[in-house]
Formats: C-alpha cells, sequence, structure tokens
C-alpha cells in the first residue's frame, strides 16, 4: 500500500509509473529530479541513497537513462528514479545537497558514461586516471583501446 | 680423498643462486588463494629454497606477480621491478598477469610483460599448485644455466633491458 500512495502522491511530477517486481519505478523529466528526490525524503522516508547509474541505448534519442535507487528502512521499500537524457547535452542536477554520499557515484558516473552533475564541485576521476579519453561504459567506446599510463616496452 | 674439485664459474654461481629464491608476491587477485597453497605445507616451495616471501623489494629477487594487473597498478609494479636488485627474476603467475586473462577491457594490462620482462610464465585461471612448482624447477634451471658476470651491472654486455 505504501506504492500506491506514493505513486499516486507523486503522480502530478512524474510522466510515468510502474510496478517492477514490486519496485514502484517513476519516470520522470530533469526538472522534476529535485522535487520528487526532496519529497521522497522527507514524506516518504527514503534516507539511503542506494546508486545512481546510466543505460545508455546508441540506438536510441534521447540516449541516456539515468537511474536512481533510493531505499526506505522505515518502510522495507525501495523505489526506482528513471531521467531520460540526451547526449547532446548530458546534465543531470546534482543530489548532493541532500545525500551526500551522492558525491563518489556521481563521479564514477562521470567517468564511465560522461553524464554532467550540474552543481557536484568534484567531478576529477574516481576510478579512470587523470588524462583518461572518453567514457569507457559507453556503448561506443572501441572495446579493444588502451591508454596505458606506463609506457609500454619494445 | 678430494681435497679439491673444479668447476665454471657460471655454474658455481648459478647453483648458489638458483636454492636461494626470495619471492616478492605481487599479490592482486584471486590467484593469492592459489599462491598461499602453493607456499604454504601441503605443497611446500620452502624444499625448492624459494620459500620466505619478503615483503620488501629491496630484499628480494624475484617478483611474483600473482593476478590481474590494471593500468593504474602498471605504474606500482613497474617502481616494484625497479627497486629490486640485480639480479632478478619475474614470474608472471596465472592467466591474468600472463596475458590479460579474460579481461579484454579499457582497464587491464594486457600482459604484466607489457612493462616488464618476465622471465617465466604460468598457465592457468588459477594456476595448479604443480604447475606453480613446475615454474619454479624451470625458473631454476635457467638461472643454473644462465651467465653469471662478476662485472658490475653497468658493465655488462649486452645490458639487461
Amino acid at each position: 500500500m505504501m506504492n500506491e500512495t506514493l505513486t499516486t502522491a507523486l503522480a502530478p511530477l512524474v510522466d510515468r509509473s510502474w510496478d517492477s517486481f514490486g519496485m514502484p519505478v517513476l519516470e520522470l523529466q530533469v526538472a522534476q529530479l529535485m522535487p520528487v528526490v526532496q519529497r521522497l525524503r522527507t514524506e516518504f522516508g527514503f534516507t539511503l541513497f542506494l546508486d545512481v547509474t546510466t543505460v545508455d541505448y546508441p540506438a536510441r534519442q534521447p540516449r541516456f537513462d539515468v537511474v536512481y535507487h533510493f531505499m526506505s528502512a522505515q518502510h522495507r521499500s525501495r523505489v526506482r528514479l528513471k531521467l531520460q537524457v540526451s547526449e547532446e547535452a548530458p546534465v543531470v542536477p546534482t543530489l548532493t545537497g541532500i545525500f551526500g554520499s551522492a558525491r563518489y557515484m556521481e563521479r564514477e558516473v562521470h567517468d564511465m558514461y560522461g553524464i554532467r552533475f550540474d552543481g557536484n564541485a568534484d567531478l576529477r576521476p574516481i576510478l579512470l586516471y587523470e588524462g583518461f579519453v572518453g567514457h569507457p561504459l559507453r556503448k561506443d567506446y572501441p572495446m579493444e583501446q588502451e591508454q596505458p599510463i606506463v609506457p609500454y616496452r619494445k | 680423498m678430494m681435497e679439491y674439485l673444479t668447476t665454471r664459474k657460471d655454474d658455481l654461481v648459478g647453483w648458489v643462486r638458483k636454492f636461494s629464491l626470495f619471492p616478492y608476491p605481487f599479490v592482486t587477485a584471486c590467484c593469492g588463494m592459489e599462491f598461499m597453497s602453493v607456499s604454504s605445507t601441503l605443497y611446500d616451495t620452502d624444499r625448492f629454497g624459494a620459500a620466505l616471501p619478503r615483503f620488501t623489494p629491496r630484499q628480494s629477487d624475484l617478483l611474483m606477480v600473482v593476478g590481474t594487473v590494471s593500468h593504474k597498478q602498471a605504474q606500482v609494479i613497474k617502481k616494484i621491478y625497479d627497486q629490486m636488485c640485480e639480479p632478478k627474476w619475474v614470474m608472471a603467475f596465472g592467466a591474468c598477469a600472463t596475458s590479460g586473462g579474460f579481461y579484454r577491457n579499457y582497464a587491464v594490462l594486457q600482459g604484466v610483460d607489457k612493462v616488464i620482462p618476465v622471465d617465466i610464465y604460468v598457465p592457468g585461471c588459477p594456476p595448479r599448485p604443480e604447475t606453480v612448482i613446475d615454474a619454479i624447477l624451470m625458473l631454476q634451471e635457467k638461472i643454473a644455466n644462465d651467465h653469471h658476470p662478476i662485472l658490475p651491472y653497468e658493465q655488462q654486455t649486452p645490458p639487461r633491458v
């Protein structure tokens, strides 16, 4: 019943919502992210920011899905948010103001997919290294391309 | 009663060196489990004079690269190799250290021989302890048959690269 109250309460803010194996999935516009997350945290007790990641659909327009997961220990439930982001302007507002743990996860997504998080002041590489060109988890990154730090022996 | 014996200098030095290998285990991945098994009592590399791992490269002469090496770790392993004193040997332990294994991607170094010279490659994912012991024996044979110059490192011909 938690899921129904959540989806009905947030219905004006989201484009589409459905149920995925008992977890509500909300698809929304980038502009609605901050109000939705704010309400999830304050009204519905989703105090744990589990993950942010991205799915790359090379043939689709807009190309990326940015996916967020939140958990409420109080209600023992999880929720998934999906944002569609285009390749030309891959910008999403940062969640660092609401969840401090978003800093490192957003850095990783920036590394791997090149999604920029507007407002996250520290988007240095976290898993990759300085000087790495491209975003390796995008589908168009060449599978055999190497960017060694130490020059190879002859 | 034998009062003296003659031998070649290279044979003598090689015989001395091959039974006093001090490994430095650079363990990065799951092959480390197999390294523990091969160096502990059941298989026991001490029988071949290659036990007692030294956990500083300055006291060791066999660098065992055990496991996957990523591009970020390649600079560490290069530095460790440069810190080791001559004479030194390198063993690539397992498929990942040998060739990158099944990691054909942006992150993993495709074989540790891209950055440091390797003397012996041990196949397997992970290698059986018998394979490692076989590799140690082959390395000892290589050391025994090697040329052991008395000249300082800088004056050797040909210089090791």
